[in-house]
């Protein structure tokens, strides 16, 4: 017997929509499962995990800022993806853009004024984009495979950054211990409501214009037919290379957003570790959120909730910390697997009728 | 699906009130590990000083831990574990010095126990320990088991801590043997199995036959072990991982620390300070000397011996630092600050202290 993946006719809508809950529900249901074998009692291991974290306004307050990067990343990766180029490497972008927004605070330790802020912002900005750009341009002149540039940039990016902090930018005052001077004042995000931030309004109004740009406007149509028909694109006139180039720039300029809202706001300072992989896990965050600038807000409130579940269920029942990893494993996992028999359905074949199976 | 879920969560949370009411009397003490509680080095060792305070307070304490926490997103967990009515928080990497600071300041009432760091607040306090003391005992150890007169030695971070562990262990290397090199890589990192693996056989082909380490893994003892060279154990007794390369090791021991701390919350007489303990409190220790001849063994006992009873120091001056300037007084120990804030090497340190 052989199985045989066979593309559907007609795939529902209904159920591409629908795909990210039931992959949630998978999730649910497998996670209680593995708690169960661990001897946990399962609802109140899920309830601790994926209902608790609710609860209150404080760690309501702490999801929305965790989320704020991973959207703000997912947001840019998701026009990426959808246009068919692969940036693999936004954790670079946002320590490129975290180091670029930096350098205005720890170079003009005395500067506070609004302005300083609104500098700090621009520069991470900038930062992230001129970082991003050296991938989207190697693709382009040289036609290098931007997954492999882009996710080696990462290390080039992180190992300049611990250069910097344990010598030139590392604060006079601070032992030999490698990290920069804390910042203060107008170097920091003001905050809204409690923990909430002004970047995680950044990461609102990303989302709105990009579902805007992606919905309404001839960039958002371009950025489509890239994807899924470049020969036609390229037919009415669409240049590859701009493409390229364009979704570099976008993802790069908000993962630099993303690093310097983070120093700005949850580390204070710049350090060798900055960020615990939000660039990688916006990539799930992007998959989760159907590609489309809406869905990565829910997707990257949902990835929130995985983590800060997680340690949750660390402090409240003891279970080992690597199961947000193995929970955000599996959602990935179901997620694809939903996907893909939306799309194909599965065949199983006896043996002789395989062979006769003409090659596709 | 939504019955269910609102049926989970009445009967989720009838079971955490009866816990929590159960529970009302204890102590609640928490820790958080920069690295996995399986690393069978630093956090293992905090890790046995928990289990340790479980044992001896027993019902009095309720404790909680959490590992792997990220230093730079360490805020939201401490605070998390303020919230959820720890009484004392043991925060135990540098990296969680600021973050420890400004949650502390949201909770006067609770208490912070920051390890390894230098700032600290009305209920912050900071616990170190005194680890170049052992590395002298083993610079010792090394200077009369090289054959080729060579220590390798991989180092994490150019921190004060690390630097002095790097010169106690020359100074007692150079007590036996002037002429004692040692070779240095920095690896920057505190718990990283293959770049240490990797600097230990770097080290080895350059002439080295005893490996030193201020990293958290097993790794490069069980080169050692593989290749038929010597080492020292680091944080922990690593002898199960090296039983014919590891010399001795330098153990830290928490646990006088912890159960002291946490029964002064229990007490009510807990008060900020700054703790840097030593071999003499029992805090920095060294495992049973194997794998080495009786004599090295008798002396390096006397060492150990003389540290604990205060009639040896490992920097008493004076002391030519690599630049040729000399540094404290003959016969007089350099005072805490400057071991505190260490920045420079002693001289015969082939290596430049990144600056």
């Amino acid at each position: 017997m052989r199985i045989l993946l066979e593309k559907r006719s007609e795939a529902s809508t209904l159920m591409a929509i629908s795909s990210p809950f039931i992959a949630l529900g998978l999730t649910v249901i497998l996670g209680g499962l593995i708690f169960a074998l661990r001897g946990f009692n399962p609802l109140e291991a899920l309830y601790v995990y994926f209902i608790e974290p609710l609860t209150t306004v404080w760690s309501i307050e702490q999801l929305i800022v965790k989320a704020t990067p991973l959207v703000l990343i997912g947001a840019g990766l998701s026009v990426c993806y959808l246009a068919n180029v692969w940036n693999i490497g936004a954790e670079g972008q946002l320590t490129v853009g975290a180091i670029a927004g930096s350098a205005i605070p720890i170079l003009f330790p005395a500067w506070q004024s609004p302005l300083t802020l609104m500098a700090m912002m621009l520069c991470g900005v900038l930062g992230g984009m001129a970082y991003g750009a050296i991938p989207g341009y190697l693709k382009n002149r040289f036609n290098a495979n931007e997954i492999l540039t882009s996710l080696m940039l990462v290390y080039v990016a992180q190992l300049f950054l611990d250069w910097l902090v344990r010598g030139p930018w590392r604060d006079p005052q601070g032992f030999n211990f490698p990290k920069s001077i804390t910042f203060e004042g107008w170097q920091l995000l003001p905050t809204i409501s409690g923990a909430i931030h002004l970047g995680c309004l950044f990461a609102l109004i990303a989302v709105i214009v990009l579902a805007f740009v992606m919905g309404k406007t001839l960039k958002g149509f371009e950025i489509r037919v890239a994807g899924n028909a470049p020969r036609a694109g390229r037919f009415s006139g669409f240049s590859r290379t701009r493409m390229v180039m364009f979704c570099f720039l976008l993802s790069g300029g908000l993962a630099g957003l993303a690093g310097i809202t983070e120093i700005a706001s949850t580390v204070g300072q710049l350090q060798p570790q900055i960020s615990p992989g939000y660039g990688f896990a916006a990539i799930i965050v992007a998959f989760l959120g159907r590609l489309n600038p809406i869905g990565v807000l829910f997707a990257g409130l949902l990835l929130a909730l995985s983590y800060i579940g997680g340690e949750a269920v660390q402090i409240s029942l003891g279970i080992s910390d690597k199961i947000a990893r193995v929970f955000q494993g599996i959602l990935l996992f179901s997620i694809l697997a939903c996907d893909t028999l939306i799309l194909y359905r599965i065949r199983f074949l006896p043996r002789h009728a395989a062979a006769a199976q003409p090659a596709e | 699906m939504k019955k269910w879920l609102v049926s989970a969560a009445i009967f989720a949370f009838a079971l955490g009130a009866g816990a929590a009411s159960a529970s009302a009397e204890k102590v609640k003490a928490c820790w958080i590990y920069v690295g996995s509680i399986g690393d069978f080095g630093w956090s293992y060792e905090h890790n046995q000083g928990r289990l340790a305070v479980e044992q001896e307070l027993g019902d009095k304490v309720e404790t909680v831990y959490v590992e792997n926490v990220a230093e730079a997103d360490s805020e939201r967990t401490i605070e998390r574990l303020a919230r959820d009515g720890c009484a004392i928080i043991f925060t135990t990497s540098f990296g969680y010095m600021e973050p420890t600071l400004k949650v502390a300041k949201k909770f006067p009432d609770v208490k912070f126990e920051h390890a390894t760091g230098y700032k600290t607040a009305d209920n912050v306090t900071t616990y170190n320990a005194k680890f170049h003391e052992g590395r002298y005992v083993i610079g010792q150890i090394a200077a009369k088991m090289s054959k080729t007169g060579v220590a390798g030695y991989i180092v994490s971070f150019p921190i004060p801590e690390v630097v002095a562990g790097i010169n106690a262990f020359m100074l007692g290397a150079q007590s036996i043997n002037p002429d004692f090199k040692v070779k240095i890589v920095w690896v920057n990192s505190w718990y990283d199995p293959g770049k240490e693996a990797d600097a230990a056989k770097v080290l080895f082909s350059q002439g080295a036959d005893i490996i030193v380490q201020h990293t958290d893994s097993t790794a490069p003892l069980q080169v050692a072990e593989e290749q038929g060279k010597l080492g020292f154990g680091q944080a922990s007794d690593m002898i199960k991982f090296a039983p014919k390369a590891q010399l001795t090791a330098i153990v830290d021991h928490w646990a006088p620390y912890y159960i002291r701390r946490v029964n002064d919350v229990i007490n009510g007489t807990w008060k900020s300070q700054s703790s840097w303990d030593g071999m003499a409190e029992g805090t920095v220790n060294v495992a049973p000397f194997t794998n080495m001849p009786d004599d090295v063994a008798k002396m390096a006992g006397e060492t150990a011996e003389a540290i604990k009873t205060g009639k040896l120091h490992p920097f008493t001056g004076p002391i030519t630092k690599q630049d040729g300037t000399v540094i404290g007084e003959a016969g007089k120990p350099l005072s805490d600050g400057d071991i505190l804030g260490m920045n420079w090497y002693v001289k015969g340190i082939d290596d430049k202290l990144p600056q």
